[in-house]
């Protein structure tokens, strides 16, 4: 499997998760691709942080609308319904609760469900954007991330080691090799991803977990 | 915004004259959509204000928006939630060229709220128990950790709308409202960059996003 095809089975994995609906963030990298893959007819509205919800797919070169754009800044379109906000009304949906889901990636999550996405120690810690409002704010959480890092690291730690983003508001992982859920505040395997072995799955993991597939 | 007086037409030149060494600058847009471009072109080109301390979502882009300003080492102290969209502006506070806040986006702009309407501060739980709460006070507020956030105000606010009526109510475009309104109400001078400027009366009342109330200067953009 290319790293971009585990790259779309986990963003075809994650979509599986979305309920129609669900008002939904995406973040940028693989959640960007999760849209291919929900199914027709049972929809999501798209909330994204710089003020829309109702966002659509990428325009053709010849219809883009300079004022519409995303969160990693790229145009879009919009759907019929759409709506438009300032930025502390995103932000209000965020926090306030009113944002079903956030899809975001992940440097690590902890078996306490800590996520770190923002930094690298000894990096610029210079860009946060919306990703801590994301985690804290978003009713459920669900982190796309690579398993292990280009260098084989394992990201599912005992503890963060990079600077936190929240504490304890992870709902659920995927990765190209599993599925993990917080089951009562214990990190759980609950699927394999197709090809994935429960000794492989040990084997990349450091952080300790049950698993009830 | 200025007690007692309706907006009024200035060019860039006029309005970036009000612009004085040590000022605090907010400036609109995600990116640059909902910049307020021809503003900062005339900041960069016509003003020698200096020590500047600008509140934006980005530092620009390279040689782009406030990016030209940073180029031309005018820029003090950045308040921003993403700096990283501009290496330059990276480089700069690495090299300590520029001081820099960095807030999470929806802190900084509830912060920016919060200013506008005289709010004193505000708990918020993102940032609880991280790196970007260092030194600010945290409390326990119904079992979750929140941290005390500080309102941002600005001497001068740079906004634009794709529209205006000629009192100053603004109508903006899309998702280049965003930092717009709330930056508007914030700023002791605020100046609208606009690219159509229409009579009294027609843009309908209901549909104004900023009330005249909080513009003072009305300017054409040249940007679009």
């Amino acid at each position: 499997m290319t790293a971009d095809d585990a790259r779309r089975a986990i963003a075809a994995r994650a979509a599986a998760e979305l309920k129609p609906g669900e008002f939904v963030n995406l973040g940028i990298g693989v959640p960007t691709m999760i849209p291919d893959y929900i199914p027709a007819g049972s929809e999501v509205f798209l909330h994204s942080e710089n003020g829309i919800i109702g966002v659509g797919p990428r325009p053709a070169p010849d219809d883009v609308d300079p004022d519409l754009i995303d969160a990693s800044k790229l145009p879009v379109t919009e759907l019929p319904g759409v709506s438009f906000f300032d930025s502390a009304d995103s932000f209000a949906m965020i926090r306030g609760g009113h944002v079903d889901v956030a899809v975001l990636g992940a440097l690590q999550v902890s078996e306490a469900g800590d996520v770190a996405n923002w930094a690298v120690p000894g990096r610029d810690v210079l860009g946060v954007g919306g990703a801590m409002d994301l985690v804290v704010g978003a009713r459920r959480v669900i982190i796309t991330m690579t398993h292990v890092t280009s260098s084989g690291e394992p990201k599912l730690v005992p503890e963060c080691t990079y600077p936190l983003t929240a504490r304890a508001c992870v709902d659920v992982v995927i990765t190209d090799l599993a599925v993990f859920r917080f089951v009562g505040g214990r990190l759980t395997l609950t699927e394999l991803m197709p090809g994935a072995t429960l000794d492989g799955v040990a084997a990349a993991t450091s952080a300790r977990y049950a698993t009830a597939l | 915004m200025l007690p007692g007086m309706p907006a009024r037409r200035a060019t860039v030149t006029e309005a970036v004259a009000h612009i004085r060494d040590g000022d605090t600058i907010l400036c609109s847009g995600f990116g640059l959509v909902g910049a307020a471009m021809s503003l900062l072109e005339a900041l960069a080109t016509q003003s020698t204000a200096r020590d500047l301390t600008v509140v934006s979502n980005n530092i620009g882009e390279p040689g782009r928006g406030l990016g030209v300003l940073l180029r031309q080492g005018r820029i003090r102290h950045g308040i921003s939630s993403y700096f990283t969209s501009n290496p330059e502006a990276v480089a700069a506070v690495n090299s300590g060229a520029i001081t820099a806040t960095l807030l999470p986006q929806g802190t900084f702009s509830e912060a920016i709220r919060a200013g506008g309407a005289g709010i004193g501060g505000f708990f918020t739980p993102v940032g609880a128990g991280t790196l970007l709460a260092e030194g600010k006070e945290q409390r326990e507020i119904d079992g979750v950790l929140h941290v005390l956030e500080a309102p941002i105000r600005g001497d001068v606010a740079f906004v634009y709308a794709d529209r205006a009526d000629e009192l100053g109510n603004l109508w903006y475009r899309k998702t280049a409202r965003n930092f717009n309104p709330l930056m508007a109400a914030a700023a002791t001078l605020t100046i609208a960059e606009v690219r159509e400027i229409v009579p009294v009366g027609a843009l309908e009342g209901e549909s104004i996003h900023t009330p005249h109330i909080y513009v003072d200067l009305l300017v054409q953009s040249d940007d679009r």
